[in-house]
This record gives C-alpha cells, structure tokens and sequence, in this order.
C-alpha cells in the first residue's frame, strides 16, 4: 500500500466514555496511521458515511455501555449493503469475553477489551487491513 | 511551627544525610528509580522534615476540624461523631429491578441510595426513540415518566432514606418526579435530602451525557438553586464533578483545578442571575475520585477543601461559613480496576476506601471487582459495601479526625497541589472562564495528554499495573456476570404505549406548550417542569420542546 492506513475510530451509541479511543486514537496515529475522529454519539448510518467518505481501511468502534452487540453488527452490516467488504472493522471496550464469538461471527474481525496494549491493536490492524 | 535556628540546624543536617546517602548508600544499593513522582508530576523526595513545612502556619492554612479553611475537614467531630454515607451507585433495567436491588442494599446496611439511570435517560430520550436501541436499562435504569419513577421508589420511604441522582442535562425533570414521588407519598418536599449531579460543564468536559448549549444549560441549572432555596432546602442542588475528570485520565492536580474552576463558573452565574452567593452556596456539593496513590489523594481532598473555602471567601465574598465548606461525595476508580485477575479489584478499592476515609469524605461509593467486565453482581457489591464497612468499624482510622495532618509529606503535598490547582485557575480564568476553555478544547486536550502519558508509561513498563503488565496468569472467562436483559427496551415501549393511552393528553398538551413558551422568555422554568410532570408527560417530550427552544450542544473535538 502506497499510503497510510486511514481509520475511522468512532463512538457508537450514547456513551460519553472516550478516554480509550482517544488514546488508541492517539497511538495509531503515533505509528503513521491517519487518524479520524469522530466524536461521541454517532449513529452506525453517520459512521458508514463517514468511512466511504474519508475512504477509511478500518473503522475502529468504542462502547463501554454494553451496547456492542446491537451496535457493533449493524455498521458491519450497513457496510455489507453498500457493498464494500474490504473495511476492516474492529471494536473495543467492556465487551464480556461470552459475546466476543457472536461479534466476530457478525463480521467484527477483532475485539480489544481493557488492558490490551496499544501495540497489540496496532499490529492487529497492519497484519489483517484488506485493503492492499 | 518551627524554631529558626533549629531549622537552620537541621537544614544542614538534612544536607550532609542526603549527600551521604547519595555518595555511599546508593553506590551499594541502587534506588529503584531515578526520580520518583506522583500522578500530578509532583517529585517525591527520599524523606520529608521540618524543612518541608517551614512556612506552615497552623491557624491559617489548617485550623482546628469544622474551622476555616477546613484543610482538615468540615465538621469538627467527623467520624467520632457519625461515618460516612455509605452509598452505593445502583440501577438497572425496569425500575422494578432496580427497586429490588435498592431495599437489598438498604437491607445490607446501606445508608443512602444512589440511582443509576440508562442513557437514553440521562440525554433525555424515550425508551421508544431511535436513538434509544440498544442502550435501554443498560448502564442504569430506565426512566421515561412518572410511572417509572413511583416504581422505582415503591416502598422506599423519601422522608427517612437520602438519594443521590446521577442525572445532569435532564435533571430537572428528574428532580420534578422525585418531589411529585415524595408528594403521593405524603412526605413535603421541604422535608427531602438528596443530591442531583446537575453538573454540565463536566459533561462537555469528560462524561458526554450532555443536551443543550453552555448558556439555556446554565439557565437551567441556576433555575434550579433559585427554586430549591426556597421549596427542597435540604436538597443538594448540584455535585461539582471531578470523579469523570479524572476518570478521563487528568492527573490530581488537573482534577482539583478543573472541579473548583467549574464550581466557579456555577457560582458566577447564579450571582449574575440575581442570586445571594450564602442562599445558595451552602448547597453546592462536590464528588471527587479517590485513586490508587492514597498519600497524593489524602492531600488532594485536603487542597481541595482549603481551596474552595478562600475562592469563596475572597472571590465571592461569602459570609456563610457554609457557603466556604466543601462537602464532597467519593467513589473510587472505575479506571484503576482491571478486566484481569479482577479479585485483586477488591484490594485496589479497599486502598482507595482508605484515601477517601482518610481524605474526610462526607459520602461514598465502592466500585464493584467485576466492573472492568460487567455491571457488577449482587455478590460483587456486596464486597465492595463491606470494605466500606471494615474500614469504618474495624480499620481505627475513624477515631480521630485528619490523623495525617501534620506529615511532613503529606503537609508539603498538599501545599504543592493547592498550587498547581491555582497555577490551572489562573489559566482558565485568561482564557475567559471554565466554559470557554472547555470551548477551545484546552481543558480537554490537558487531560487527555495525561491520559495518553499514563498509558505510555504502562506500555514501556515504567507503570506497573498487576495482572496486566506484571505478574500476569492463564485466565479462563470470568463466569457468573450481570447480563441486563435485552427485552428491557421492549417492555420499556410497552408500557409508554399504555401511558400514552391512558393520560390526559389534553393536559399533558397544554403543559408542554406552557413550559416551550416559558422557555422562550427567562421565566424560572423549575415549576412548569413539575406541572408537566404530574401530567405524565415523558422525559423525552419534555426534553423535546427544550430541544426546540434551545437548540443541542455541539461537541469540539479535539486530539
């Protein structure tokens, strides 16, 4: 690939809680990925359109309101009907270990939960973008 | 507090002890570190003396417990006298859930009640609304009217039990149906205690629950001191946050300066709209965060308290001795507790049990082992309940009041945070106030950089966090979690359904008409709030035609 790696991390739903994905924000960008932000509250219909607007690789979604499994498959999904599978998504958060199988099995190819490493999130999303 | 020449003498032999230890005793035994700091930067030095504290004067900067400027605590008997509230952060759910848990806690020995909303409560949406899917009952309870509201209280009684709410944008409403709760209850309003977070400039800051712009929000919030004053004296009218600051990452210092500097925004403009400072500064509260370090947060509730009482003393003339004293509700550190070896949660949060004590907090919450994974189970809570409870009945730090005061250490330390918190203040107040710095991001970007910093430093292993970067184990999936069921939102639009059937909508029509007018003008909107409410109209309707009148906050974003 001939440029960065552009994600979007977004807050879905209605939690306030960023201090983690401004932080993983930050250290994405740290390692040369260009890096949108896009604020709280977001609806999964507002974070499709802005990843084909910034013609995003990943979207990197945060929720610690326990609203993952209803959140979280719907921008896979509305990705999905727009036809674009080449998104890499991934998410993070208080996510219970018992719904990770059922978020990657919806299309989420990695789930971050806390204590993870900045690194580890980093070197997740250079080894599996789609995108070449 | 010190005799110059002794000073002196002892200055000297403090040097030739450092440089003897810095020549011989490190050359065979290596410090740990280099250099040693707390959370806010400050530098920790190998040992504390007189030297330290050589300027303390003991009538001015600490006073007796219960005098001005309260350095060591608001009352004068503290604990001797009664503990603390023992109060735990609860909701769920139906507000028939949460219900059960609330006389389970009382049960248990709990003296206080603390209520949880959801989020689409706390940003002023129905259960029914889009924007609602999936967050019903999920961080707290569900409140959409009235009828949730006599539910959740059913068979609590609002004269005897005092209850915190954690409820900001929307939290006149929610204080409407908890007075026309109490009124079918037969309990007055002049008769009810509790607290309403009604905190909005940390909501743009660090929580993000937040509806409207800066100034219909101020409006709102100083709407309600007024009406208090006079109808619900015993009500705290607002908890002053710096627990979701410094959850956001901030450092301690960052935490005092950014919580008093909204306190001082608050108290502008209730003065601008008219207000006496002492008719409502007695009942301004605070909420701070007691974190892992326990002597940096010791000084940091001490600062905190003798900060406060000068900045109304002197900057805003306050007589009252009340209106100087800082009262301040603590839980400690959602953010310190870890998705691993979470059993280990419990010793974080009894250290941190220790600091608030120790700190002289009126009130306090204990978060939960499970909380880094899931809204905590009734087994979880009621560890955290009982830590609270041997610290009180079994630590002996309870026996007398501010035992630290006097520590070298701690003495220095809280002189440094007090000035790093006033060094904060100054800044903001160039910048034009709490409300234009958070406009331009500068409060913010400053705790977002400590927050990035921490994480770096727990990266490169110079922060040790145990079970996450040292002393890691092979863990399975922890078992038995709190799963909020997902038919809550379904139940929750039922029975809006019903209450939409069943009231009065001519009523509820003209309430909702009479407050969107009054909106419009700089009526106290306090009492048409209460009408609509009595009428059954919904949070989100009355929200609404707030939404109208006054337009929503736009976030700045800042990286």
């Amino acid at each position: 690939m001939d440029r960065p790696i552009r994600v979007v991390v977004a807050k879905p739903g209605l939690d306030g809680h960023d201090r983690g994905a401004k932080v993983v924000a930050r250290a994405l960008r740290d390692a040369g990925m260009e890096v949108i932000y896009t604020g709280l509250r977001q609806t999964p219909e507002q974070i499709v359109e802005t990843a084909i607007q910034e013609d995003a690789d990943c979207v990197a979604m945060s929720i610690l309101s326990g609203a993952h499994n209803h959140l979280f498959p719907k921008v896979v999904n509305l990705l999905k009907e727009k036809g674009i599978d080449d998104v890499l998504i991934v998410g993070g958060g208080v996510i219970p270990e018992d719904d990770i199988p059922g978020l990657i099995e919806a299309g989420v190819a990695g789930i971050f939960t806390p204590g993870t490493p900045t690194s580890v999130t980093i070197d997740f999303i250079r080894n599996n973008i789609k995108r070449k | 507090m010190f005799d110059k020449e002794k000073l002196e003498q002892l200055k000297k032999s403090h040097e030739e002890w450092e440089n003897t230890v810095n020549t011989k005793v490190i050359a065979k035994r290596p410090e740990r570190k280099k250099e040693f700091e707390t959370s806010s930067g400050i530098k920790v030095k190998r040992a504390y003396t007189p030297v330290d504290v050589e300027n303390l004067d003991y009538g001015r900067d600490l006073s007796n417990p219960g005098d001005y400027p309260y350095t060591r605590g608001v009352q004068p008997t503290m604990y001797r006298g009664k503990f603390w509230t023992m109060r735990q952060y609860a909701g769920f759910a139906t507000a028939e859930e949460s219900n059960k848990r609330y006389k389970y806690l009382l049960e248990q020995g709990q003296t206080g009640l603390s209520v949880a909303f959801d989020l689409p409560t706390q940003i002023g949406y129905d259960s029914d609304q889009a924007l609602s899917e999936g967050e019903v009952g999920k961080v707290g309870v569900a409140i959409d009217s009235l009828k949730d509201m006599e539910i959740l209280f059913d068979g609590i009684p609002l004269d005897k039990v005092s209850t915190s709410m954690t409820i900001n944008a929307p939290a006149s409403v929610l204080l409407a149906m908890y007075i026309a709760v109490a009124e079918k209850q037969g309990v007055a309003p002049n008769q009810l205690s509790g607290t309403i977070q009604n905190d909005i400039l940390k909501e743009y800051i660090a929580r993000g629950t937040y509806i409207f712009p800066v100034e219909p929000s101020m409006r709102l919030i100083t709407n309600i001191f007024e009406y208090c004053s006079e109808s619900v004296p015993k009500w705290n009218t607002i908890s002053i946050s710096g627990y979701h600051i410094r959850e956001a990452g901030s450092t301690a210092a960052q935490e005092v300066a950014f919580t008093l500097a909204d306190g001082i925004a608050y108290v502008e403009a209730a003065v601008k709209a008219g207000l006496d400072v002492d008719e409502f500064g007695p009942r301004l509260s605070f909420f701070f965060n007691s974190h892992n370090e326990i002597l940096e947060e010791v000084a940091k509730f001490r600062a905190a308290r003798r900060l406060w009482a000068k900045i109304m003393k002197d900057r805003f003339n306050a007589k009252d001795p009340r209106s100087m004293m800082l009262r301040f509700h603590t839980q400690t550190a959602g953010c310190t507790l870890t998705a691993q070896q979470p059993d280990n949660n419990v010793v974080r949060v009894a250290m941190q049990t220790l600091a608030a004590v120790l700190g002289g907090t009126q009130s306090l919450h204990t978060n939960s082992r499970d909380e880094a994974l899931a809204l905590p189970t009734e087994d979880s809570v009621r560890i955290a309940l009982r830590t609270q409870q041997i610290v009180a009945y079994e630590s002996g730090v309870t026996e007398t009041v501010d035992p630290l005061a006097g520590s070298y250490y701690i003495e220095s330390l809280t002189d440094q945070i007090e000035q790093k918190a006033m060094n904060y203040l100054d800044k903001i107040d160039e910048l034009g106030g709490a409300a234009k710095a958070i406009d331009r991001g500068y409060i913010q970007k400053e705790i977002q950089d400590s927050a990035y910093k921490y994480q770096k430093e727990i990266e490169a292993g110079d922060r040790i966090v145990v079970g996450v970067n040292k002393f890691q184990v092979e863990e399975s999936a922890p078992k038995g979690l709190l799963k909020v069921d997902p038919k809550v939102g379904e139940l929750q639009k039922q029975k809006l359904v019903e209450l939409r059937r069943t009231r009065d909508n001519v009523k509820v029509n003209a309430a909702l008409e009479a407050l969107k007018n009054s909106a419009k003008g700089d009526d106290n909107l306090m009492p048409l709030i209460l009408q609509a409410v009595k009428e059954y109209a919904t949070l989100g309707e009355i929200c609404g035609v707030l939404r109208e009148v006054f337009g929503e906050y736009q976030q700045s974003i800042v990286l």
